[in-house]
Parts: structure tokens; sequence; C-alpha cells
């Protein structure tokens, strides 16, 4: 029986009038997208009333790519053009791929190192791939919500670098998604805990999914999520153990993993999980067994018992109970002081994992929501508040802090850290370097990301060049550099000589990434070269971003129009009049530079009203203190 | 039209007085409450400028919290506004007493590495305990310092920041 929905008084009832956001869990073996629906976060089933997304695709030439379960049941038999973890090559280049044995045809494309997927539909960056998930996602959403979306929250494990961050943006453009935040798995669980049962405290979020592994501590308190410190392994989850269970098989039966054609190997590892899962249901003394089918058409039983798959999971175990070491060794506190620990994906049902992570912790995990789903959910809660959608009391706000060290390449290949990890973010830093030749004129910066010393050995994100240094002798320039990194940890950095402002500007593109003209090209081809809809499209998009400032704008002059003088409010009224006489017409350009031009004249106004806003938070601590 | 908060002080910005002693909880609550007002996720449907200056804030804060939460560094950060540097990289003159008994604890540690399962532990925890002892009266020490407005204590104070200093590297061996 359908139960009548019942709105809260003031609740619009009406959904055609919300403006939608939500949430995707961009995952290694399964994606999800969730949103917040009258008032609960829920995630978005397909069609068949299936919640999970295997994050798999295939390509066929002259087809649209497969996305999904059909795509995962034809990974056996097309493996080179069935791409699943794709997720584990984003931001990545061609020597990570290699060493992550996939099962299909990779290169590097041109001078940038890029990995690409050949496949029978062309050659595919992982950054299309995870577009062409994420695309579908998109349609599910907007098919469920009945109206387009006004963007998305995605997640990330806490512990991807600035390359992977981007790749994930880059994604979302192409999927024709607006990114309103990129947020750490981690901190999106403990999301959907902290809002649904009111927890305080200080609590570890450890979440092990198919490819990647996140600790993150967070102490939440008084509305505030704030991320103490996080560790993980962006190589190492649940899709490690399925090879250990096939490799372990392998070695029983004789046999060389390298002596197997890809789809024998790919349905040796879905049994692996197969049975790990089943497992994962019964008790400790379970047993399980099936058949291996071979190509050759003989088919070998597999076994596997609880004490065994315990045992192959033990080195994973403490390879992950080692980062939760480190973490709390940094964050300075002891394990005693956390209060709960939460876990998050569907590798932490193993029985063994549990266990284990009672006795680090001393303390029995959180479960109680579906651990595949706990992080779609959060996200959605993010997105709809990050929307604008705010019922009463549901107001928090979540502080990040940078996952690893940024540093720039001084003499010897040595990596000089500018800004530690687990920094609060946003953050901006600087350092200052000098010329080591006289008239030296140019100077490359290299920025790395990582914890080691040796360059060689952290993530290259990228290189560029200082060049009219003016000519001075050996140490006398002085060569800022600053980095800023934004709430979703990207970063971006300015070069500037002190004594003659020469400065050079970068937004991060990484050295495993794609340019913006990239992503442009691409949207275009996505648009299958139709450019009337991409035009339309951007538009479209300009349109409401003007219509959204203005009103904005309107609305910030009802309540601080004392700010200005009588001057000032002529001059922004004067403009904001010509903007909105040309905001529902057809001249892009026009858009864009009105965009630019009201933005530009209305900054000293909204300079004021931050001040005016923060001292009206300090006062309202001042009340708080008598 | 008065001057923009966002130039002033890491004290003033956070509305405290600029003093060595302050309640860490009114830094926290100070701290998440403008943190509410300024972090780009309350800007995220504005305008570029707006989201910019957000950006600006926000870091801004977290860049005041972060030196006002140490000791250290709320004292260094102190001691600048009162024309005092600290410098611990020039400076690295300390007092011979003070040198002596660096030199004796790092003995002490290399004799501790050295030693057997058992005995490790005992003189490891000694010698915690003594480096979090002098760590503690060096504390309250600089203190007292910065109460006073002399410039012999100010002076004082910057070597004693700079000691200070050495002992945390030191203790962060001993972790």
């Amino acid at each position: 029986m359908a139960l009548l929905q019942i709105a809260e008084p003031g609740q619009s009832t009406a959904p055609h009038q919300r403006r939608f956001a939500v949430g995707i869990d961009l995952g290694t073996t399964h994606s999800l997208v969730a949103a917040v629906r009258s008032g609960q976060p829920e995630v978005l089933p397909d069609l068949m009333g299936k919640g999970l997304l295997p994050s798999v695709v295939r390509y066929s030439a002259g087809l649209a790519p497969e996305v999904g379960y059909d795509a995962l049941s034809a990974a056996s038999e097309d493996p080179h053009n069935t791409i699943a973890s794709v997720k584990r090559l984003m931001g990545r280049g061609l020597q990570d791929a290699q060493r992550l044995r996939v099962p299909y045809q990779i290169e590097a494309s041109g001078q940038d190192g890029v990995v690409r997927i050949r496949t029978d539909a062309g050659v595919k960056s992982p950054v299309e791939v995870s577009a062409d998930i994420l695309r579908v996602l998109r349609l599910r959403a907007e098919e469920a919500l009945g109206d387009s979306l006004v963007g998305a929250v995605i997640t990330v494990p806490a512990y991807f670098d600035d390359a992977q961050r981007q790749a994930t943006k880059d994604a979302a453009a192409l999927a024709g998604l607006h990114v309103l935040r990129l947020l750490n798995e981690p901190t999106a669980a403990a999301l959907a805990y902290g809002l649904e049962s009111g927890r305080e405290g200080l609590y570890a979020v450890y979440d092990l999914g198919g490819g990647t592994f996140d600790l993150s501590l967070l102490r939440l308190r008084q509305g505030v999520f704030e991320v103490v410190a996080t560790g993980g392994d962006s190589e190492l989850g649940g899709d490690d153990l399925d090879e250990s269970i096939a490799e372990h098989w392998l070695a029983g039966w004789g046999m060389s993993r390298d002596a197997l054609s890809a789809g024998e190997w790919r349905r040796l590892l879905s049994l692996a999980r197969r049975l790990k899962e089943q497992l994962s249901d019964g008790g400790p003394q379970a047993k399980v067994s099936d058949v291996w089918s071979r190509d050759d058409g003989s088919r070998p039983l597999a076994l596997l018992d609880a004490a065994g798959l315990a045992a192959l999971a033990q080195p994973l175990l403490d390879r992950t109970l080692k980062v939760c070491e480190q973490a709390i060794h940094d964050a300075r506190i002891e394990r005693s002081d956390i209060e709960g620990v939460v876990l998050v994906g569907g590798s932490t049902r193993l029985l063994a994992l549990r266990a284990a992570v009672t006795a680090f912790f001393g303390k029995a995990p959180h479960a109680d929501i579906h651990p595949d789903e706990v992080v779609a959910l959060g996200a959605a809660l993010q997105a709809s508040l990050l929307a604008g959608h705010r019922a009463d009391g549901d107001d928090w706000l979540l502080l990040d802090v940078l996952p690893l060290s940024l540093g720039l390449e001084t003499m010897g290949g040595l990596s000089e850290k500018v800004i530690p990890r687990n920094t609060p973010i946003p953050v901006a830093r600087g350092q200052t370097f000098t010329t080591y030749q006289d008239g030296q004129t140019a100077m490359a910066i290299h920025v790395v990301q990582g914890e080691r010393e040796l360059v060689s050995e952290c993530r290259s994100l990228a290189r560029f060049e200082l060049r009219g240094i003016p000519s001075m002798v050996a140490g006398a320039a002085r060569i800022q550099v600053t980095f800023q990194v934004d709430a979703d940890g990207l970063l971006s950095v300015l070069a500037e000589e002190l004594s003659t402002g020469v400065s050079a500007s970068v937004q991060v593109k990484p050295s495993y990434g794609l340019t913006d003209d990239q992503v442009a090209q691409m949207l275009q081809d996505a648009f299958s070269h139709a450019k009337d809809d991409l035009h339309a499209r951007a538009l479209r998009e300009q349109q409401v971003e003007l219509e959204q400032l203005l009103m904005g704008l309107g609305a910030a002059l009802e309540q601080d129009g004392d700010l200005l003088s009588s001057s000032e409010r002529n001059d922004l009224d004067e403009i904001m009049r010509e903007a909105r006489a040309i905001c529902g017409g057809p001249d892009l350009e026009a858009i864009r530079a009105m965009l630019t031009g009201v933005s530009a004249a209305s900054e000293p106004f909204a300079e004021r009203r931050m001040d005016r806003a923060v001292a009206t938070a300090l006062r309202g601590h001042s009340i708080d203190q008598l | 039209m008065n001057p923009s908060r966002f130039d002033q002080n890491h004290f003033a910005l956070l509305g405290l007085s600029p003093d060595f002693q302050i309640d860490l909880n009114q830094l926290d609550t100070a701290r998440q409450r403008v943190q509410a007002v300024v972090h780009p996720d309350r800007f995220a449907s504005a305008g570029p400028a707006q989201k910019r200056l957000a950006l600006q804030w926000s870091t801004r804060i977290h860049e005041a919290y972060e030196t006002l939460r140490e000791p250290l560094k709320r004292a260094t950060y102190l001691l600048t506004l009162k024309g005092f540097s600290v410098d611990a990289e020039q400076n690295t003159r300390m007092p011979l007493a003070f040198l002596e008994q660096q030199m004796e604890w790092r003995e002490a540690l290399e004799a501790a590495r050295s030693a057997g399962e058992g005995a490790r532990r005992v003189q490891l925890a000694e010698l915690k305990e003594a480096c979090a002892q002098a760590h503690q009266s060096g504390l309250e020490r600089l203190t007292a310092l910065l109460a006073q407005t002399t410039d012999e204590a100010l002076a004082e104070a910057a070597a004693q920041v700079r000691a200070l200093m050495f002992i945390e590297k030191f203790s962060e061996e001993l972790r």
C-alpha cells in the first residue's frame, strides 16, 4: 500500500520547485547515486530496482557503451573491451597502470603520458570511462527526480592525491555534472552516521573498498565535522584479497597465472569474490566450493573455508592496521580516545576483518547503515545542504585536511615540504627560493605530492617554468612560490619574483591529467558534433548562473544595503539593470561578459558583507561567554 | 570605511586579546563560528568573485587558528607583533647549561637504544619524563616572561621559545 506523504508546515511539497542535487559514490567496483527526498537521503535505484551500478564499462565498435550489470556479465567473454576498476587508473601514468597488471591493452598517449585503454570503440582515457559511469547515474537521477540537476557532490578516497581528484572532477564535467564539492568518502560516511544518530566525539572511519583503503579520524562536535587525520593506501582493497585467493588456488593446482587466458583469470577472480562473499555470511566453521570453467572445458573445483580465508586476508588486514596506527600517531591521540569505529565498504563484511578491527580498537565497530550505501547517503546529505536546502537544525560544516604533503623539488632531487599532510584546508602557504647561478633568468618549478624525501618517490603533480627573472648574481633573486589548496583539496600554484613582480600562475593540471582544452574537446565529441546542442547548453547554464547571481545580490542588498554609499549603490543598481535586460537573451558572449562585470562590480560590497558576517558571528560568541 | 578585519592580526581577527595565555575553548569556538559563515561550502552556488573571497577568508581563519593553537607558534607570533624575532633558523646560539643538558639527553637516548628490551623501556620512559618536565617548566617560564613588557624579558622569552623548540624536536624523536 502506498502511504500518503504529509509535509511539515513550511516545507515545500512541490518537487518541481526544488533544485535537486545528488550525492555520487564513484566506487572501484560499483557506484551509486543518492538524493535527499522528503528530508531523508535515499539511494536512487535503476528501472530494475537495483541501487548498485557495477563500475564496469564495455565498449563495442559503433555502439553506445554498456555500463553496469550487462558490462559485468560480458567481462569474461570480452575482457579487452570491458573496463573494470578504472578508478585505480584515475590520474595515473603508464608505469602505475602496468604495475596494476590490468587485463586490457593500455598505452601512454602523446607527451603528457596519460594512460589510455585500447578498445574496439577507440582509445579511451580513464576519465572518459569514469564519465560514462557518471553519465548513467546522472540520467538515472534526472529520471527519478524529474528534473535536471543543479549539481553533485562526488566522493573520493581521502587519500586521493591532486591528480586523482582533478581527474575525478574532469570526469564529472565530461558527464555533464556540475561538481558542488569533492567529498572524502570517510567524511561522507561519518556524515550519514553523525546526523542520523546525533553522536559526538572522536571517530575512526575504516573504509576498505574494492581498490582503496582509507582511515580517517574525525572529530564530531556541535555540527562541525573536523577531519583530524587521514591515512590510507590507494592501491589496497578487497580486489587484492580476490587475487590472493585466486593465486592460492593456482599454487595448489601447480599452475601459474601467466599460463591463463585473460578470460580464465577473470572467471577465477569472480569465483574468488563470490566464495569470499558467501563465507562472510556464514560462521567461522563455514566451507564453500564451486567449479572454475577453463577454456579447454575442464572444471577444477575450488575450495575455500573460513580459516583459510582469514589466513589469506591477514597480510591485507595487517597493512590496514599499520595505516590505522600511523594515523593515530599523527593525530597525537591514543587508541582509547576513539569513541567508535565506523565500517565502510563492501569488503568490511569479512568476518576476519571485523574481529581484527575489534581487537585493534578494543571495541566492536558500528555497521548499522549498509556499508555499500553509507558513502552515497552522506554525499546526498552534503549535496542537499550545498544546494541550499536547509531544514531547521540541519546545519553542519565539514572541515577537511590535506591528505598528502605538498612539496617542491630542490637541488639534489629532494622534496622540500611546503604544506605538510593533515593541514586543514583551504590553506595557502609560500616558500621563498633563490637562483643558484649568476645571471640565471629562468627557474623550473616541479611540484610533487607525497611523504618521501626523494622527489622520485613522490607523485609528480606539475612542472612549469618561471621565465624573465632579471639577471642577478646567484642567490640575489627572491622567488616566492605560493600553494593554494581549495576546499576540494585541489591545488593552484603562483610563483613570483619578489623584486620585479615577474609571475607565473598555474591551475595545477597534473602531469597525468587532462588540459582544459582536452576536456572541452571531449565534451564537444560527446555531443556527437552537434554544436548547437553544446551552445544551447552553455547558454542555458550561463543564463541560470547570471540569474542566480542577480537574485543573490538582490537579497544581499536588501539585507546589507547600508554598507554601500548612495553613489556606490547607484552604480551597482545600474549594472544590475543592464544585466537583467540581457539575461534571458541569446547572446552567450554578452552574458558571460556581464557575469564577470557584475561579479567584479559587487566585489567591494561582498568584502564588506563578509566583514560584517564575521563580526556578527564573533559577537554571538561573546554573548555565549557571558 | 573601516579597514577590513581580514588584515588585522590573528588575535583581533578571532576576537581574542593579544596575550600568550588564551582560552583554547574560546579559540575553538571562534574558529568554528567564523568558518561557519566564511567557508566556501556556504557559497556553493555563488559567483566566482564571492567564491574567491570565501576561499581567502577560510584560508586566513585556518592560518590564524593554526598559529594560535600551538603554544610555541603563538609565542613566536606574539613576539613578532611586539617587534622581537625568534628567528629559530638563524639564531641557534644557546646557553651552555642548556646545551649540556641536550647532550646528556642525546647520550641517554643512544644508550637506551643499544640497551636490552626491558632496560630500554625503562630508560626511555625516564627520558620522556625528564623531557616532559623540562617542557612544562620551560612553558611556565615563558608564560611569566611574556606577561612582562620590558625588552629584556621579551628577548629572553624569544630564547626560551628556541629552547622549547629543541625540547619538542627531541620529544618527537622519543615518540
